[in-house]
């Protein structure tokens, strides 16, 4: 990492506690965000000449304050404006060491206002997308050009969709605290939830022309990361961050020499990150400890996971155990991207026949490229080569990015040029 | 402090139904603890949408004035009845509102009451 990296990661981690603290002092969302943004670029442009100050949170905690109190004093000074009923006037300081070790918040009162942060983002009365978005800005600090690029919307777009976001939680009065122990059961799902759509997109992208979304993967373990460190011992927290180092252990193996996607049943096992799998297995073990024999969905997911990671090669796979794992989630609750995963599983434990009644028994997956595939797969060992030519026709049409139609494509070739090989499965 | 208007809405097909009469209890539940904590600011129940009439100049205020019997749209779910709620925040307006028979015979919307003297939210 080059000084300048660092440095823009400090500003960066840093502002992120400092906003938390902010939005509680100011309690506006919008003109904590704006402040911490103007002290974040001033911070950018001094230190590099003036060093980086011995306290950065302090120093952009305290510019950051100054910023907003500016900008409410302009506001304010505007004719015919409303002033904002809870703002008390600031303290003038002359003497900004001073300022700066009063502004210093402990680490425990920083971690709450953190975890309000979490909260507050990925509060049920927003919409999904909306708490991806803020996540995104305000938990993980990341511009809003960044995050337009990364759902692939134009950054007009995503602005207005934070400026809503911000509103509904101004006039809606959505508060900023952590729930109480007993609400939590139903306010956590929402902030895993959120943090595992940014890693499914990571992981399989909507559109675009990546196999992976690198910058995704990092942001959705940078907040699953967070979570995990201030809630310690939440079994489902730890469960999702295993189940993400997991699934980040296979990027390497993912893209071949060319480029191009390898599905999992043909990764270069060697390749994959084994200091990342060691630390998901011992996650995992620990996530097992702590639930009490109740596995809950993320945990189920990082079991389905670790036994991928485990197994030496895709039909060494222990599929008796992930059948079972797919069973206990499903039964939980319906899913049919699962479904369709498990319908793999059992074309490879049962046999192709299997699989396809498997697949035909699953509704509402006619529009996915997936499914399509793992029908042409069953087809293809069932000795059905014209069928399976058809659904990975269909299949094609349905693929959403660039990697996955070639993927199809040089499928069809193969095809077109084989008879009876082994099958291939799917790495989502 | 918020003042939320919590918008009840029941099955346009089960509005006015025998299990009517068996939700009164639960309201009157609801009632006397909002009154008590201090935080119900008024409320009513509606005739059902048979007894509603509707109006519009529907070509603008120079047009005339067309009144029509029932509610403006056919819907799914009838608006039958209002509470307001003011609290401190959306959560404790929640916890009032899951209180509310119609969020279990159908559905609450919580919405912030638009100050008069402020610009209005996502316009």
């Amino acid at each position: 990492m080059s000084p300048e990296d660092r440095l823009a990661e400090t500003v960066r981690d840093e502002g992120r506690r400092v906003l938390a603290t902010l939005i509680r002092v100011l309690g506006d969302l919008q003109l904590a965000e704006d402040a911490v943004q103007e002290a974040a670029v001033a911070a950018l442009r001094t230190w590099p000449a003036a060093g980086v100050p011995d306290d950065p949170r302090a120093w952009l905690t305290v510019t950051a304050r100054n910023k907003a109190y500016d900008m409410l004093r302009r506001e304010a000074a505007r004719p015919g404006k409303e002033t904002a009923a809870d703002w008390s006037a600031p303290r003038q300081s002359a003497d900004l060491a001073q300022e700066v070790l009063e502004m210093a918040e402990p680490d425990s009162v920083v971690h709450d206002d953190l975890l309000r942060l979490v909260f507050t983002c990925c509060h049920p009365a927003l919409a999904r997308e909306a708490q991806v978005a803020l996540a995104l800005r305000a938990l993980a600090g990341l511009e809003v050009a960044a995050i337009a690029r990364a759902f692939l919307v134009p950054e007009t777009t995503m602005a207005k969709r934070l400026v809503r976001a911000r509103q509904k939680i101004a006039h809606a009065r959505i508060p900023y605290r952590v729930p109480a122990d007993i609400e939590l059961p139903e306010r956590l799902p929402a902030v895993l939830a959120v943090v595992h759509l940014i890693a499914t997109e990571a992981h399989a992208p909507s559109a675009g022309d990546d196999v992976v979304r690198v910058d995704l993967e990092a942001e959705a373990l940078r907040l699953a990361r967070l979570i995990a460190g201030l809630m310690p011992g939440e079994p489902e927290v730890i469960s999702l961050l295993s189940l993400l180092l997991f699934t980040a252990a296979r990027r390497p193996a993912r893209t071949g020499a060319d480029g191009q996607p390898v599905l999992l049943a043909d990764q270069d096992r060697s390749r994959w990150d084994h200091a990342a799998i060691g630390e998901a297995s011992a996650l995992l073990a620990d996530a097992v400890r702590r639930s009490g024999g109740v596995a809950g969905p993320y945990q189920l997911q990082a079991h389905l996971a670790a036994c991928h990671a485990v197994a030496a090669s895709w039909p060494d796979t222990d599929w008796d155990r992930i059948i079972g794992l797919y069973d206990l989630a499903l039964g939980a609750s319906a899913n049919p991207a699962m479904a369709l995963n498990r319908a793999v599983a059992v074309a490879q434990r049962d046999g192709p026949a299997a699989g396809l009644a498997a697949l035909d028994g699953i509704g509402g997956l006619t529009r996915s490229h997936l499914w399509h595939a793992a029908r042409a797969d069953a087809l293809e060992r069932l000795g059905r080569p014209g069928e399976a030519r058809q659904e990975l026709l269909a299949a094609t049409g349905l693929a959403p990015t660039g990697p996955d139609q070639r993927l199809l494509a040089r499928r069809l070739d193969a095809l077109a040029t084989r008879a009876g090989q082994p099958s291939r499965g799917e790495d989502r | 402090m918020t003042l939320y208007a919590a918008l009840l809405y029941y099955p346009a097909d089960r509005y006015w139904t025998e299990e009517t009469a068996e939700w009164s209890p639960g309201y009157a539940s609801f009632g006397a603890d909002a009154s008590v904590a201090g935080v119900l600011r008024g409320g009513e129940a509606l005739d059902p949408p048979g007894m509603a009439t509707t109006i519009t100049f529907a070509g603008g205020k120079d047009s005339d004035l067309v009144i029509t019997d029932g509610p403006y749209a056919e819907a799914k779910e009838a608006l039958g009845g209002f509470f307001l709620i003011e609290a401190a925040d959306l959560d404790e307006a929640i916890k009032w509102a899951a209180q509310i028979p119609a969020a279990w015979r159908g559905k609450v919307e919580l919405r912030p009451v638009f100050p008069m003297n402020g610009p209005p939210a996502g316009q």
